[in-house]
C-alpha cells in the first residue's frame, strides 16, 4: 500500500515536541481560506501549467502525468505557486517501508516522527502501518489532523499513536464554515474524545481576527480540555496568522496584534491550560 | 641568540611607534602589544630551518602558524590551575586562606584570575564553578546567591578582557549550576565562556537549563563528557574556544598546520600525501618541540611562579596542541587538482578523502615523540583551531565552509560525526538556530542527545536575533562590534579579532537552522 507524500522535513522544531522527522501527506478534505500550505489540498490533474513555469526543466509532461525529476529542481516553489488547483507536481507515491527508510536516517537525532498534511487520516491505513514501523524504531508517533476523522471509532490507529495534535479553527460552526468549508461537529466531538482519552498532545489555533472569534474558541476549548489536564499536560498553541504561503486571494487577511496572541495565551492559561504558548 | 640586522631593528621600531599611536587600541591592549614586540626582538629559540619557508612567508603561501605566540615563550600557552586545591588551601604568594564563606569564595577566585598567565595574559579557564562554589552556596538563599553571583561575573566581564576566559559546569545537576545559569541568561556578556559538560546521567532539566541561557546569551556550549572522559579520564577541563585539556596542567602551545596552504604547494594528491603534508607536520613538530624545550629549560616558569611552587599546576599535567586549519579547503584544492568531483560537506568521496588526510595527521602524531608531554603518552593532542581574524580562504579545524553549509542540518551532523574524534583536545561546531526554537528547546536537546550518542564532541548554539553571538570559539557582543567598527575604544580584545572574522570569513552568516 502506498501513500502521496507531499515532503519530508528531516528535522522539524515545530511539529510538535523536540526534534521531529515530519512527514507531509498530500489531500485534504478541508478547505481554509487561510491554508499556509495550500498546495497540499489537491491531487493533481496533470494540466501541465507548472511545467511551463518551472525554470529548470525539472518537470514534463508524459503520459498524461507530471513527472518531476528532483535532481534538477532547485526548490523555487515556482510549479505550487502556479497551480490553480492547490497541489503539487513533487508529490511522491511511497510504500511505508520507503518512508521509514528516510525518517531513520535521522535517527539518533530525533525522538519521533510527525505526520501532517493535507489531512493525514485520509490515507489511514498507510498511517497504520507507517506508524507501527516506527513504533519498532522506538520513535514517539504524533499525528496533526484537522480533526474530521473519528479517532473514538479507530482503537487500533490509537493503539500506535502516541498523541494527536488538533487543528480547532472556530468553536462557532458558522464561522467554522465559512473558515473551512465544513462543519465542526466532528471536530469538537475529538477534542473531547482525545482529551479524555489522554490523546490529545496540543490543540492548535490560527488567529485571524476577520475570520472568526478567536476569544470563545480559546475559551470554549480551554472548558473542555482543561479537566483532562492532569491526565495529559496538552499544549494550546495560539499561531499568529501569517501570510506567507497563503493563496494570492486570501493574502490580504490582517495578521493579530501581540497583544492579542498574549491576551489569548494568558486567557488559556487562566481557563486551566498552563502550557499555552504563542508561536 | 642569534644576532638581528639593523633593518628588522628599524621595522621593529616602526610597528612599536603604531602600536602606540593606535587610536583603536585601549591601553591594556597596547601594554600587551608592546610587550609581544619586545619579545620578538630575541631570537633564542632552536627553529628548524626550513621553518621561514613555511611560516615566515607571504600568506598564501604559508603552511604554518604560530599565532603569534611570540618568540621566546615565558609561559605556557593555556594554564589551568587547581582550583579546588586553591580553595582548600589558600595562596602563600596572595596571602589568601582557605575561604569560609561565598563571599571569600568568589573574592579570592577573583584575586587569583588576576595571577594566572596565559598567551593573552588572561586565564583561559576560570574553574568548574558550580562544583567549586556548590558548598558555598548551601547556606546562602536563591536570591543572596545570585546577587554574588551577578557580580563576581560583571566582575569577570569587564576585567578579563578577552573571551577566551572560560568556566565549566556539570555533568552532574547542582544548585550553584542553575544559579549560573540563571545568570548568565540575564547578564547577556561575552565574558566568561562557558560550557557544560553533558552524559548520559546528566539530567534532561539541567541541559535545558543551559539550552534556554545559550538561546539569551549564546553560552554555554555543550561537550561530549564520555568522549573527554575516555580519552583524557576524569580530570579534564575545556579552557579558551573548547580546548579539552588536565587541570592543575595546560597546553605549552598551540601551532596549526594551515592545510589549504600546503595543498596548494602540492602538485598533486600523491605529492600532498608523500611529500608536502609529512614534510610540513615534520618541520611544525620540530618547532613546537624547541618552543617546549625553551620555555621547560631555559625560561624558567615551572621553577619560579607561584602557581607551580603552590603546587596549583604540575609541569606533568601539561601537553600541547598540534593544531590544523582548512581541511575543507585542502581537500576541495587536491580534489580539483586531481580532476575529480566533489565538495567537502557535499560529497562521500570529497568527506573521504578529509578523512584519509585526518588519519596520516593522527598517525604522524601518533609517531612522534614529544617532549615534556607524559601526561598524553608523549605525544601532543590534536586540535582543530578556529581560525583567527586574518585567514582568508580557510575555514576553522574540519568545519564546511560558511555558506556552504548542506541545507539539511542532519547531513550537517553526519559529516561532522567523522571528524569530531580526531581533536581530543577541542573542536566544535557552532550552530545558529531560529526563534522558534525558543519555544521548543527540547529541539536542541534532541540533536545533543543524538550527536553524543555518537562521536560528536561539541556543539555551540545561539539564537539568530542575539547580541551575543559566537564567532569561531569565542563570544563577542554585536553591540561591541559596532562600536569598534565606528573607530571607537572597547574592552575585549576578542571584539576586534570577532570584527575581523565577521568581515574576512562571513563568520555571522553561517545557515540559520
Amino acid at each position: 500500500m502506498e501513500a502521496l507524500v507531499n515532503k519530508i522535513i528531516p528535522f522539524s522544531s515545530v511539529d510538535g515536541p523536540g526534534n521531529r522527522t515530519a512527514v507531509f501527506l498530500q489531500g485534504c478534505n478541508f478547505n481554509c481560506l487561510y491554508c499556509h500550505n495550500p498546495e497540499t489540498i489537491q491531487l493533481c490533474r496533470a494540466c501541465g501549467v507548472c511545467v511551463e513555469k518551472c525554470p529548470t526543466g525539472a518537470l514534463r509532461l508524459q503520459g498524461g502525468q507530471v513527472k518531476y525529476d528532483p535532481s534538477v529542481c532547485v526548490l523555487c516553489d515556482a510549479c505550487i505557486k502556479s497551480c490553480p488547483h492547490s497541489a503539487s507536481p513533487r508529490v511522491r507515491r511511497m510504500a511505508p517501508q520507503q518512508v521509514m527508510e528516510e525518517v531513520a536516517r535521522n535517527q539518533p537525532f530525533i525522538r519521533g516522527i510527525t505526520i501532517s498534511g493535507g489531512e493525514c487520516t485520509r490515507q489511514r491505513d498507510f498511517l497504520l502501518e507507517l506508524l507501527l514501523l516506527a513504533r519498532q524504531a522506538g520513535l514517539n508517533t504524533l499525528l496533526d489532523s484537522n480533526g474530521s476523522y473519528d479517532f473514538s471509532a479507530d482503537a487500533e490507529l490509537m493503539a500506535v499513536a502516541d498523541g494527536v495534535m488538533l487543528d480547532v479553527k472556530a468553536w462557532d460552526s458558522v464561522q467554522h464554515q465559512r473558515v473551512t468549508g465544513r462543519d465542526n461537529a466532528a471536530v469538537l466531538a475529538n477534542l473531547f474524545w482525545l482529551a479524555q482519552a489522554g490523546k490529545l498532545e496540543e490543540v492548535r489555533t490560527v488567529v485571524v481576527p476577520e475570520l472568526f472569534d478567536a476569544e470563545q474558541t480559546v475559551r470554549e476549548v480551554c472548558r473542555v480540555i482543561a479537566p483532562y489536564i492532569p491526565l495529559r499536560n496538552t499544549r494550546y498553541k495560539i499561531i499568529c496568522y501569517r501570510p506567507f504561503g497563503v493563496r494570492q486571494e486570501y493574502r490580504g487577511l490582517t495578521p493579530p496584534s501581540a497583544e492579542q496572541l498574549a491576551q489569548l495565551c494568558q486567557l488559556a492559561q487562566s481557563c486551566g491550560v498552563p502550557n499555552a504558548v504563542v508561536v | 641568540m642569534r644576532p638581528i640586522s639593523m633593518e628588522t631593528v628599524e621595522e621593529k621600531r616602526r610597528e612599536i611607534l603604531a602600536t602606540i599611536q593606535d587610536r583603536t587600541a585601549s591601553h591594556e591592549q597596547k601594554v600587551t602589544y608592546l610587550a609581544r614586540h619586545a619579545e620578538n626582538f630575541l631570537t633564542v629559540i632552536d627553529e628548524p630551518k626550513e621553518l621561514d619557508e613555511l611560516m615566515r612567508c607571504p600568506q598564501e603561501q604559508r603552511c604554518i602558524c604560530n599565532l603569534f605566540e611570540g618568540d621566546a615563550p615565558y609561559r605556557p600557552r593555556y594554564i589551568c590551575p587547581d582550583y579546588p586545591k586553591f580553595l582548600r588551601q589558600g595562596s602563600g604568594f596572595l596571602q589568601l586562606g582557605a575561604p569560609q564563606d561565598l563571599w571569600e569564595a568568589l573574592n579570592n577566585l577573583l584575586i587569583l584570575y588576576h595571577n594566572v598567565p596565559s598567551i593573552t595574559n588572561y586565564p583561559v579557564y576560570i574553574g568548574d564553578l558550580d562544583t567549586l562554589l556548590e558548598p558555598y552556596v548551601a547556606n546562602v538563599d536563591d536570591e543572596t546567591a545570585k546577587k554574588a553571583l551577578r557580580l563576581f561575573f560583571v566582575q569577570v566581564d569587564r576585567t578579563i578582557l578577552d573571551s577566551f576566559c572560560h568556566a565549566n559546569v556539570g555533568p552532574a545537576d547542582t544548585r550553584a549550576g542553575r544559579l549560573i545559569m540563571e545568570v548568565e541568561a540575564e547578564l547577556e556578556d561575552a565574558v566568561p565562556n562557558l560550557t557544560m559538560r553533558v552524559s548520559e546521567d546528566t539530567p534532561d532539566d539541567f541541559v535545558l537549563a543551559g539550552i534556554r541561557c545559550a538561546l539569551r546569551s549564546a553560552k554555554p556550549s555543550f561537550a561530549n563528557d564520555r568522549m573527554f572522559r575516555s580519552e583524557l579520564g576524569d580530570n579534564y577541563c575545556i579552557a579558551s574556544c573548547y580546548n579539552g585539556l588536565y587541570k592543575a596542567g595546560g597546553s605549552y602551545t598551540l601551532c596549526r598546520l594551515l592545510l589549504h596552504g600546503i595543498a596548494k604547494r602540492s602538485a598533486n594528491l600523491e605529492d600532498f600525501k608523500k611529500n608536502q603534508l609529512p614534510f610540513v607536520m615534520d618541520v611544525m613538530a620540530r618547532y613546537m618541540d624547541a618552543r617546549i624545550r625553551f620555555l621547560v629549560e631555559e625560561s624558567g616558569f615551572f621553577e619560579s611562579n607561584f602557581l607551580a611552587r603552590e603546587g596549583l599546576i604540575q609541569r606533568e599535567n601539561f601537553t600541547a596542541m598540534f593544531g590544523m586549519v582548512g581541511l575543507a579547503e585542502c581537500v576541495n584544492t587536491l580534489l580539483e587538482k586531481e580532476g575529480r568531483e566533489g565538495r567537502f560537506g557535499h560529497s562521500a568521496e570529497a568527506d573521504a578523502l578529509g578523512v584519509e588526510i585526518m588519519e596520516q595527521i593522527a598517525a604522524f602524531n601518533q609517531a612522534h615523540q614529544a617532549p615534556y608531554c607524559e601526561a598524553t603518552g608523549g605525544h601532543y593532542l590534536l586540535h582543530a583551531q578556529v581560525g583567527i581574524d586574518s585567514d582568508k580562504g580557510s575555514s576553522p579545524g574540519t568545519r564546511i565552509p560558511i555558506g556552504e553549509e548542506p541545507a539539511e542540518l542532519v547531513d550537517h551532523l553526519k559529516n561532522i560525526n567523522l571528524f569530531h574524534k580526531y581533536f581530543p583536545s577541542g573542536t566544535g561546531d557552532i550552530f545558529p538556530v531560529d526563534l522558534t526554537v525558543h519555544k521548543n528547546p527540547k529541539f536542541v536537546l534532541d540533536v545533543i542527545r543524538g550527536s553524543f550518542q555518537l562521536d560528536i564532541r561539541y556543539l555551540s548554539f545561539y539564537s539568530s536575533d542575539s547580541d551575543v553571538v559566537r564567532v569561531t570559539g569565542y563570544l563577542v557582543k554585536r553591540s561591541e562590534m559596532e562600536k569598534l567598527a565606528a573607530g571607537q575604544n572597547v574592552r575585549q580584545n576578542t571584539t576586534g579579532l570577532g570584527l575581523g572574522a565577521s568581515t574576512n570569513c562571513k563568520a555571522l552568516n553561517r545557515r540559520v537552522r
